[in-house]
């Protein structure tokens, strides 16, 4: 019941919203995202964390009974971890945006909160097609955010980012339904008892998730091959990987802050997630195979995107790339496919969410306040904005990878697992009291993927400090000349020549020329975890341990080596009973 | 016989409806003239009641799931097609359900100029120039044709209710503007639409040739035990061909955007449904007759046609349609979903853009025909046709609706102007924030988007297609989603999302409620489809178990 609190506070705070006058909009949204936090707060303290690879927290009604869909929810370490996540960012969202939107108020936080739904709905769905839905839902409300609220080229970025992403799941779909038909077909005889008595769905046309991975892994190499196609298909133009990764920039330049907030903070780890949850146990075999050349396109990813954004003059653009070498890391620790990296990988959608979220609000803050995201026009603000200059270096260095922060943790960690990933050398030899490597480890990563990509992380650093010089210190520049005029000198301290800036640049919106009190409380929440997650990671590794322990169990030994028969026999499809269909894990 | 009698009561009740009706529109009291609307509307409804509740079942004991009543008539061959045994209480229902909520739009289509002038005083009653109960008749045939479509056992009834369900709609087109584009489309629709019924027809001759018979049953009796041959093969194909024309399938859908265009929209929504609904009706009783239990690797036609099937991911599912009908279906469906999204794409004019959409949607649907049919609802693919039809044409009823609820103003004559482009939409959910939402609802229902009534209709499509092993079709079908969503995301937030530019004035409701009231129906509809919808898919399902008799059919080969 609770996951389903989650989802259904915001929808409800959403009609709320619709029916209320414009001036409590933002009030009904605040609180509703709130709620939604606390809800989800509070399932984490019901949640059993010892049983993390578990489905805990069940529900499960019937929707369409002749299709066998359900509207069953769950969630294990990993999905309680993103719903946390994604509560925690919708009241930022919400209180970033009360002085950027300004036209239609109620249109926009009724779609916002509709977006934190869909998106809690993803992470706790346990059946397939509701799965499907929430993920496809996620791109009206984004469409809508952009298209209505982005800047200059919204329309032609909204509707790439839709199509890109409707077709490509589409066609995921398509792969999810031919392992919902081939469970169907399933002879249950063929199957190992003891797999059997876990998983009573299977040989039946059913959605649920668990019991479609575990069929997924009687699929023989080639069926598992076009599958994962097919899911790779959908899922990696969301995370997204190298040569799909066109709309991300785009998107993420033109949405307003919040919807660049959402985008990069959850709305991406919809597809990783997807991948973690649905790729690798469901067709682990193939996984094990394209591991290898998946991974390289994430090195691409991560050296292309990095070089990039070292030309960018757009901030925003700038850490949009950036976004696109940073998934790369993170799905180059997923292929990892060990615990290392499969872990590194979960923190790094995590940290990736605070880090570069954060990063989003503040150039939001800064275009708020000066109308332009060029580096060029802009300057040594240190010297007017202390306290934002000291977010933005807090959270560049978060977004680097410097030790003590976040992203360190899930970066090393990802690097170290594509390092260890390897059959032939290196494993053994390095970091043996981590996570000894199976010769049986399969993909075959290695020491040069690990390399090649740390050197994305040398350019991270330059592009990242190249964009915090120019920004941040060095002259006083505003896109207002005359006041940039008066700095004459370099450094920071001495730019308050003129007393008169204060006053100047404010602008109609009554925003201070430093940070206000709500821009601050915008930012604490995501530093403080930046930083425990930074000196602390413990807590959330075991958290998502027992999963990525399961779903690594399931890459390295695939059912099909174990069963006594390597193809289970087919038989005809058995008619869908609806009586049997409950929800897993239900409590 | 009067068993048999107990399938007709609904399209009875709707021939005494058409001639009350057509008295009732010859009165002098405006109120009475008025009533045939009415009249029309209640008489559907009652049919589609009694179609559910009268109509025999072949399990014998159906009891009606309204009243509980038990009707005891079991159903034999002699009473009826029993192909299909169960599907004609399914479709009439749906029939009466989309049809009831396709009269809403049509008040006020052809006597508005008429009755305006003899509201204002400027003309009499004139029983000779009033054209309102012909219309509502027109449309009381029309339906009557789609129900009899439903009930058809024997080729010489197929033809002669598919033709009563089209006839009338030449005329409806031609009529429903005083404008000349509107008899063009008229003109044209009829003369295509002969052509179909031409070439359809020959094709039941030749399948008469084939088998010796026009009886259904005893087609699928004559198939089932002397095989297949030639002739009654190219019967099949040549029939399903013409058949196309209905339903506007491609290479037979070139009339359907200047006809739609021609056509007042309200006609249009109707001509979306109800000939498309026919021909699949007719389509589906064609191939029950032929069966779906055919083996490919035998039949062996061309090695180059073999490509097709030579699916990587095509596991052992041998049981399909004859392989030349197979071959033609899966070009047709690839065909008509391409054609119709992308040349959507191109359109800026609002009824050729669902004109399009509706070829697509007839494309999809097909998929469903080749899947054939499955024990279970995501598995068979004719129960898939079924529950489409019905999403398809609640969905489709409200977009058309909204642009006949709207009008920029009339003109010289007294006649309305159209809501032609999308232009003309913006910044609807502004001026009119019911209809704006309504159609915000049905295009994103059309374009699939989960989790409306339309994502529901096409998953088991997308299921039924794929445990056919027809991966490559769904995967097309897929696809062909995606090139949708680009128009259909234009229709949708084009009034939500643009601004009406300055000076060019906001489109005004027209002066019939029952307009816009069908469009919002339609739009709850869609929303109450989406959320209870699988009760109705249960009963798609149930109406499309394939007999006993069919599926010995289909194992004899």
């Amino acid at each position: 019941m609770l996951l389903m609190a989650a989802i259904l506070i915001p929808l409800v705070s959403a009609v709320l919203i619709a029916l209320a006058p414009e001036a409590r909009a933002k009030t009904i949204a605040l609180l509703g995202t709130l709620t939604q936090l606390v809800v989800a707060c509070y399932a984490a303290t019901v949640f059993d964390w010892s049983f993390s690879s578990r489905a805990q927290l069940g529900m499960s009604l019937a929707w369409f009974e002749g299709l066998g869909v359900n509207l069953s929810l769950g969630a294990d370490g990993v999905s309680m971890v993103l719903i946390l996540l994604t509560g925690l960012l919708g009241p930022v969202c919400v209180l970033a945006s009360s002085t950027a939107i300004t036209t239609r108020v109620r249109t926009y936080y009724a779609w916002l909160v509709v977006l934190q739904a869909a998106m809690a709905g993803v992470f706790a769905a346990r059946d397939v097609i509701l799965f499907y839905i929430c993920f496809e839902f996620t791109l009206i409300p984004m469409f809508i955010l952009i298209s209505l609220w982005g800047s200059t080229n919204r329309r032609r970025a909204a509707i790439k980012f839709f199509l890109f992403t409707f077709t490509g799941s589409v066609v995921a779909l398509a792969g999810l339904v031919y392992v919902t038909w081939f469970n169907a077909t399933l002879d249950r005889a063929s199957v190992p008892a003891v797999i059997l008595s876990q998983h009573e769905l299977l040989g039946t046309w059913t959605f649920d998730v668990s019991t479609l991975i575990t069929a997924g892994q009687l699929m023989s190499a080639g069926e598992q091959a076009w599958v994962l196609l097919a899911l790779m298909a959908g899922f990696a133009v969301k995370v997204p990987l190298f040569p799909v990764h066109t709309w991300l920039p785009l998107a993420h330049t033109e949405a307003p802050t919040a919807g660049s907030v959402i985008l990069a903070g959850v709305l991406l780890k919809l597809g990783t997630y997807a991948i973690y949850r649905f790729a690798l146990p469901m067709v682990p075999e193939a996984v094990a195979t394209y591991a290898p050349h998946l991974s390289m396109l994430c090195v691409v990813g991560i050296i292309y995107g990095g070089l990039i954004c070292w030309v960018q003059t757009d901030v925003k653009k700038l850490v949009a790339y950036s976004s696109v070498a940073h998934l790369g890391f993170c799905m180059l620790g997923m292929f990892a496919l060990n615990n290392t990296g499969i872990t590194g990988s979960i923190l790094y959608m995590v940290n990736h969410g605070l880090s570069t979220g954060a990063l989003f609000l503040l150039i939001g803050m800064i275009y708020e306040r000066y109308h332009t995201r060029d580096m060029n026009q802009l300057g040594g603000l240190a010297a007017k904005m202390p306290v934002w200059a000291t977010f933005m270096v807090f959270f560049t260095m978060a977004s680097v990878g410097l030790p003590g922060l976040n992203g360190f943790v899930s970066e090393f960690l990802c690097l170290l697992g594509a390092f260890q990933a390897s059959s032939s050398w290196g494993s053994g030899a390095w970091g043996s009291d981590i996570e000894p490597v199976a010769a049986a480890t399969p993909g075959a990563l290695g020491p040069w993927f690990a390399m090649i990509a740390g050197t994305g992380m040398i350019i991270a650093a330059m592009y990242l400090l190249y964009m915090v010089g120019k920004v941040v210190w060095g002259p006083l520049k505003t896109p207002h000349g005359h006041s940039a005029g008066h700095a004459e000198h370099s450094g920071h301290g001495a730019s308050h020549g003129s007393g008169g800036h204060g006053t100047e640049d404010e602008h109609a919106h009554g925003l201070p020329t430093d940070l206000s009190g709500r821009e601050i409380a915008t930012l604490v929440p995501l530093a403080v975890l930046c930083v425990v997650l930074g000196v602390y990671p413990k807590p959330l590794m075991q958290a998502v341990q027992g999963s990525v322990d399961q779903t690594v169990a399931v890459v390295r030994t695939p059912l099909r080596s174990q069963g006594a028969t390597p193809a289970p026999a087919r038989h005809a499809p058995q008619p869908t009973n609806p009586a049997k269909t409950h929800g897993e894990g239900a409590q | 016989m009067t068993e048999r009698l107990a399938f007709l009561y609904p399209e009875i009740v709707l021939f005494v409806a058409t001639c009350v009706v057509m008295v009732l529109g010859l009165s002098k009291s405006l109120r009475a003239r008025k009533s045939s609307a009415v009249v029309a509307g209640l008489s559907v409804l009652v049919a589609g009641f009694l179609a559910v509740v009268s109509t025999p079942r072949a399990s014998g004991d159906a009891s009606c799931p309204l009243s509980g009543v038990v009707f005891s008539h079991a159903m034999t061959p002699e009473m009826g097609q029993v192909l299909l045994p169960e599907l004609a209480p399914y479709a009439k229902a749906v029939i009466a359900l989309v049809g009831a909520l396709l009269l809403l739009p049509l008040a006020g289509t052809v006597d508005r100029s008429d009755e305006a002038k003899i509201a204002s005083g400027r003309a009499g009653f004139d029983p000779l120039r009033s054209n309102r109960a012909e219309f509502y008749a027109f449309y009381l045939f029309s339906l009557t044709g789609l129900m009899l479509c439903a009930s058809a056992d024997d080729l010489i009834w197929l033809f002669l209710a598919l033709e009563l369900t089209s006839l009338p709609t030449y005329i409806m087109v031609a009529i429903s503007t005083s404008r000349n584009r509107s008899r063009e489309a008229g003109v044209k629709y009829f003369f295509l639409g002969a052509l179909g019924a031409a070439v359809f027809l020959y094709g039941f001759a030749l399948v008469y040739g084939g088998t010796g018979t026009t009886n259904l049953n005893a087609i699928a009796h004559s198939i089932s035990t002397g095989g297949l041959n030639t002739i009654t093969l190219l019967g099949m194909v040549v029939s399903i061909l013409g058949l196309c024309f209905k339903i506007a399938a491609a290479p037979m859908h070139f009339y359907t955007p200047d006809v739609y265009e021609g056509a007042a929209p309200q006609v249009s929504g109707f001509l979306a449904f109800v000939p498309k609904t026919a021909g699949f009706i007719a389509i589906l009783l064609l191939c029950a007759a032929v069966g779906w239990g055919y083996s490919h690797a035998e039949s062996g036609v061309g090695s180059l046609l073999h490509a097709v099937s030579a699916d990587p991911l095509v596991q052992g599912t041998g049981k399909r349609l004859p392989y030349l009908l197979w071959l033609m279906i899966w070009v047709i469906a690839a065909l008509t979903m391409t054609i119709g999204n992308v040349l959507a794409l191109l359109q800026r004019s609002v009824k050729r853009m669902l004109a399009y959409s509706s070829i697509a949607h007839s494309g999809y649907m097909l998929v469903g025909v080749l899947a054939g049919p499955g024990d279970s609802a995501s598995t068979s693919g004719v129960s898939a046709v079924l529950f489409y039809l019905l999403a398809y044409g609640v969905m489709n009823a409200g977009t058309f609706a909204v642009l006949a609820a709207l009008e920029r103003g009339t003109d010289a004559e007294g006649e309305r102007i159209e809501v032609e482009t999308l232009d003309d939409l913006r910044g609807l959910c502004a001026s009119h924030p019911l209809l704006g939402w309504t159609m915000v609802v049905c295009s994103l229902s059309l374009l699939g988007l989960p989790p409306l009534l339309g994502f529901f209709g096409k998953l088991p499509l997308f299921t039924s297609g794929i445990a056919a092993g027809q991966i490559t079709l769904v995967v097309v079908l897929g696809l062909n989603s995606a090139i949708a969503a680009f128009y259909y995301l234009r229709l949708a937030f084009t009034p939500l999302l643009e601004s009406r530019d300055e000076g060019t004035p906001a489109p005004v409701l027209a002066p019939f409620r029952s307009r816009a009231a069908g469009a919002v129906i339609a739009a709850v509809g869609v929303l109450v489809l989406s959320a209870v919808g699988g009760w109705a898919m249960g009963h798609a399902f149930d109406a499309a178990k394939v007999s006993g008799a069919a599926a010995v059919t289909a194992e004899g080969h």
